[in-house]
């Protein structure tokens, strides 16, 4: 190598616990080529030396499938929220800077507490029930063309960024978020999972529920998976409007 | 997550911005276009229209109470956002604020205008909501800018709910159908804006 080796900066906000303040570290690693955001951490985590020359505890993350498919690996990457397996340090402008996603309670470093998402998913029945005092057979065939419509609303890994990136989302307000809503309507679109879309379409009209959507739409445009979300809120929303009617003008119809 | 109060209350708020609010602006604003045939068109208008039979139940049942939810419910809307420009600058997220924004300005701008117009007309200070009194508030340049700004984030503020009132209905779906909305209420506010600031400048 006959020039200076290269070297890439991070700046990172750090923090030891869920109730500690906050505060940024830098530092300053040997560039490999085709690295990414995760490559650099394991560097850091394996020689935890600041850009001060002092050492320190090493940066922790989550962190799974290396892939983008799982969703745990999700930060703050100079400013936006993504994953930071696929974030190759060649297409981020330097430094670098991580943060965890704070609409979550943060962990430890860049560790977030995604459980709030889960718990969602369970207010919202976002399941299809097949357990039966008998074996209930074959459910209704769905249509291929629409199997292949639903794939793309199931690629929802549950990452949190589309939270993250709603201004509706926050310490203020309780409303759940694109993801869980979305998930509904996956759900509901299923032959089988249709048989209870009344009671998700209830449980969606409650408190931190559909209506707290304030058609920001930044959760489409910053979903990795690029799940149409923005088009199940306002397909939701036509279908909570007639369950709504039926809700008030006392109709016991309660399936298709 | 059984009790759906918000999620009524979110939908009235959305339907009273269109119905009667924003019907309110639009005839409001194209009463007020008579300014520009003259004095005496806007005088003939305005005395038409504040001698309505039934006029102060019509006020109460189509503007007060309607505007008054509207107003109070979108304050607590606008302040438990996070607004987020910086980072997520995308056309529909700056929309978002602005509408947050024009909202805040507008409880402001209207309280003010009912205060100096149809408020003076009740306690008895001013015969008529006229065209005089409306030439003396505009003589002075603050003012005017003032009821510019004004009218420019009521109109703002309708066309652009009127967009999120076709998604929060589930009338406009898929990202085509929403675009197709933003160029119809992009439409509908410079039709709006332009009568809004031709009648003002009448008054000039």
């Amino acid at each position: 190598m006959g020039e200076a080796a290269k070297t890439v900066i991070f700046e990172i906000e750090r923090r030891n616990s869920t109730d500690e303040n906050s505060y940024w570290e830098k530092f300053e690693l040997p560039y490999k080529m085709n690295m990414n955001v995760i490559s650099a951490l394991m560097e850091i985590r394996r020689n935890p030396v600041n850009m001060d020359g002092k050492k320190t505890t090493p940066v922790t993350w989550d962190m799974n499938c290396l892939e983008e498919v799982c969703g745990a690996c999700s930060m703050v990457i100079n400013g936006k929220a993504r994953q930071s397996c696929t974030a190759l340090v060649d297409q981020l402008e330097q430094p670098i800077r991580l943060q965890p996603m704070k609409t979550f309670p943060v962990v430890r470093d860049l560790v977030i507490d995604r459980s709030r998402m889960f718990d969602s998913l369970k207010k919202v029945k976002a399941w299809v029930p097949i357990d039966g005092t008998h074996d209930l057979g074959e459910g209704p065939r769905m249509p291929e063309r629409k199997r292949q419509w639903a794939y793309e609303l199931s690629k929802c890994m549950t990452c949190g960024v589309c939270l993250e990136a709603c201004p509706n989302v926050n310490d203020k307000s309780d409303f759940i978020g694109a993801a869980p809503l979305s998930q509904v309507r996956l759900m509901n679109a299923h032959p089988t999972g249709a048989m209870n879309r009344d009671a998700r379409l209830n449980a969606i009209m409650g408190e931190g529920g559909l209506a707290s959507c304030g058609n920001s739409q930044n959760c489409v445009e910053s979903c990795p998976k690029g799940i149409p979300l923005t088009t199940s809120i306002a397909a939701l929303n036509r279908d909570t409007t007639v369950q709504m009617f039926r809700n008030f003008f006392g109709s016991d119809r309660m399936v298709d | 997550m059984d009790n759906n109060r918000e999620f009524l209350m979110r939908r009235l708020h959305s339907l009273l911005g269109i119905i009667p609010i924003g019907l309110f602006l639009t005839q409001h604003l194209i009463v007020n276009h008579f300014a520009t045939q003259g004095e005496e068109a806007f005088n003939t208008a305005s005395h038409f229209m504040a001698n309505l039979p039934f006029v102060i139940f019509l006020e109460i049942f189509v503007i007060y109470l309607p505007l008054m939810y509207h107003a109070f419910y979108g304050l607590y809307i606008a302040f438990t956002s996070k607004n987020n420009p910086g980072h997520y600058s995308y056309m529909r997220n700056m929309l978002f604020i602005a509408q947050r924004y024009t909202g805040v300005f507008l409880v402001v701008f209207i309280a003010w205008h009912v205060f100096e117009t149809r408020f003076q007309v009740a306690i008895g200070n001013a015969a008529e909501a006229d065209f005089n009194m409306m030439e003396n508030i505009l003589s002075n340049p603050w003012m005017l800018a003032f009821y510019i700004v004004g009218v420019l984030s009521a109109t703002f503020h309708l066309s652009n709910g009127l967009w999120s009132f076709l998604v929060t209905w589930g009338i406009t779906q898929s990202a085509a159908a929403q675009k197709n909305a933003t160029y119809f209420t992009l439409l509908v506010f410079i039709v709006l804006s332009v009568i809004g600031i031709r009648a003002l400048f009448a008054f000039v």
